[in-house]
């Protein structure tokens, strides 16, 4: 089977974003960029289907400026055998995204899409479901457990109260929450090895999806700092002051 | 302005965001419907039909919603949004799975997880777990939202708005439900408890969670754990408070053991008093405490348990 794993080039999770002062957006002049994490997981755990038989073949896509062929080779190095580059500078909303990644869908035909469930700059969770509604297919969201059994794949989603497993016929479109593998760390020799594998890039405008955003950026503001700091000495302390000044138990 | 809310239930229970989701729709309109989409839940449109504000609730009760999959949730509620201006879910688990499939589905953007509603067109959001905080404005005609029910007071219950039956069965065959293995808990839900006392990677192993517990029965309060503790194989994931896990705002939240990493303050840093029990005074999660213990939490927590 062929697995497509698109990859979102983002903040690095360790990184502290900052606003700009005139408060139009963060400040992500000279910030490390990596693989957003969930999409890490996404590219591992086709990783895993291809190394169990699974899979035969994972192709990489990211959507982006120039740059983001760093994150393609990255999840090439990682195990992916090709990659796709849809090349624009513009700044996408996840309809967009969905959208072109749709064309990638029309045009390979995986038979499954593994995406991670949220990017840690936007914070959305929108991708994957809407390219599930733009393709048709079945989701699973939030997978902490995949297992792709004949012409279907089951899928364990972590929800609020517990677990759920849902079946999906294929071709069908899964997205990864945090428990369902430990990436790996690329070697050496397959980080050099990456840099021979096929990259093909495509020019967004040229795959007549309307990429104008129906949302705009108004500003962007720090979030109000708590003011905290305060220490009490003991556990007596504590419980009465929570009693007394706080009145948040009885 | 018209504005369908999505209610949040397990067939049995209407669950605590939907008042608070009519509270935010109250800034936006008010021709406001609530959808109650599921499988013999009567019970939960009568007790949405309580909430103040409330225009009608629509049921759409059929064997296909039982588990209210996102195809055939989707499919129904993007039938349903001509009729509309606004369409609301809770930033839930079930939320999040079906509302983009409705927002692609009508050709509109999703504005995702609100804090706070400045227009009938601009919301603002978090982005960046909560570092950033972002204005935006949407120029579609249909608005599909999903709410951080905790940043939203919920509205009265003291309604009794017209209930309707309505007849669109939406099933597929692309996605069936197997099973679900559900929590079960006397304690309340993390996202609708007053008290939280949550043990991060300082509980050491799982079992010492039991530490929590006589604190939590005394206080009546959920139980909940930092990613780090999670990710250690401590507890379960559906615990976790943090911008990957739970998103809570109670009056009081007891951190335990928990440094305060920015995954974790994104879920916890607006409740309305917190406190943080850590053997390691440098710890981040003293800077927003407002009542700091420093201490071996294995003596702390018996004393706490006997003084409450």
């Amino acid at each position: 089977m062929k697995i497509l794993v698109p990859v979102k080039r983002a903040i690095d999770y360790n990184v502290k974003v900052k606003v700009k002062a005139d408060q139009s957006n963060v400040d992500l002049a000279n910030v490390k960029m990596s693989i957003n994490p969930f999409c890490e997981i996404a590219v591992e755990e086709a990783i895993r289907l291809k190394e169990a038989g699974i899979a035969t073949e994972i192709v990489i896509v990211s959507i982006g400026p120039a740059v983001c062929v760093e994150q393609i080779r990255t999840a090439l190095a990682l195990g992916g055998d090709r990659g796709i580059h849809i090349a624009t500078d513009l700044d996408l909303d996840s309809l967009q995204i969905a959208k072109l990644l749709h064309t990638v869908v029309v045009k390979e035909s995986p038979d499954l899409v593994i995406l991670g469930k949220q990017a840690i700059d936007s914070d959305n969770n929108q991708t994957g479901q809407m390219l599930a509604a733009l393709s048709n297919m079945g989701q699973g969201t939030f997978a902490s457990k995949v297992v792709v059994e004949e012409n279907m794949v089951a899928v364990t989603r972590e929800i609020d109260g517990g677990l759920q497993t849902v079946k999906l016929s294929l071709p069908a479109i899964v997205t990864t929450d945090l428990r369902l593998n430990e990436p790996r760390y690329a070697s050496l020799p397959n980080i050099m090895k990456a840099k021979r594998k096929p990259v093909e890039t495509i020019a967004a405008d040229s795959l007549s999806v309307a990429l104008a955003s129906s949302v705009k950026l108004i500003k962007v503001m720090s979030p109000a700092q708590r003011v905290g700091g305060a220490k009490v000495a003991d556990v007596n302390e504590l419980v009465a002051k929570l009693r007394t000044e706080a009145k948040v138990i009885a | 302005m018209s504005i369908l809310i999505y209610a949040e239930h397990d067939n049995t229970e209407l669950k605590s965001e939907t008042a608070k989701l009519v509270h935010a729709a109250q800034q936006l309109g008010s021709e406001i419907n609530v959808l109650v989409a599921g499988y013999q839940c009567a019970e939960v449109a009568q007790a949405a039909a309580q909430i103040a504000g409330v225009n009608q609730v629509l049921v759409a009760d059929n064997a296909v919603y039982t588990h209210q999959m996102a195809e055939n949730i989707a499919s129904l509620v993007s039938e349903l949004a001509v009729d509309y201006s606004h369409i609301l879910a809770a930033a839930t688990t079930t939320g999040k799975n079906f509302m983009p499939r409705v927002a692609a589905l009508n050709d509109v953007a999703q504005i995702s997880d609100i804090i706070a509603v400045e227009s009938a067109d601009t919301f603002v959001r978090p982005i960046y777990a909560g570092n950033a905080i972002a204005t935006v404005q949407s120029s579609d005609a249909l608005k599909v939202l999903t709410v951080r029910a905790s940043a939203f007071d919920a509205a009265e219950l003291d309604n009794d708005a017209p209930v309707q039956n309505i007849d669109l069965v939406h099933d597929n065959t692309l996605a069936s439900f197997v099973d679900a293995e559900l929590t079960v808990s006397e304690r309340p839900e993390l996202t609708a408890a007053d008290v939280i006392i949550s043990g991060g990677r300082g509980m050491q192993n799982g079992d010492n969670f039991a530490l929590l517990n006589g604190i939590a029965d005394k206080l009546g309060a959920a139980i909940g754990a930092s990613r780090a503790a999670v990710d250690a194989g401590f507890v379960p994931n559906d615990m976790q408070v943090g911008q990957t896990g739970k998103i809570v705002a109670p009056n009081l939240y007891i951190a335990v053991g928990i440094s305060g990493a920015i995954q974790h303050l994104a879920g916890m840093k607006d409740s309305k008093i917190i406190v943080a029990i850590n053997k390691d005074e440098e710890a981040p999660i003293f800077q927003i405490a407002d009542y700091g213990l420093v201490g071996d939490l294995f003596d702390i927590l018996p004393e706490l348990e006997a003084a409450l």
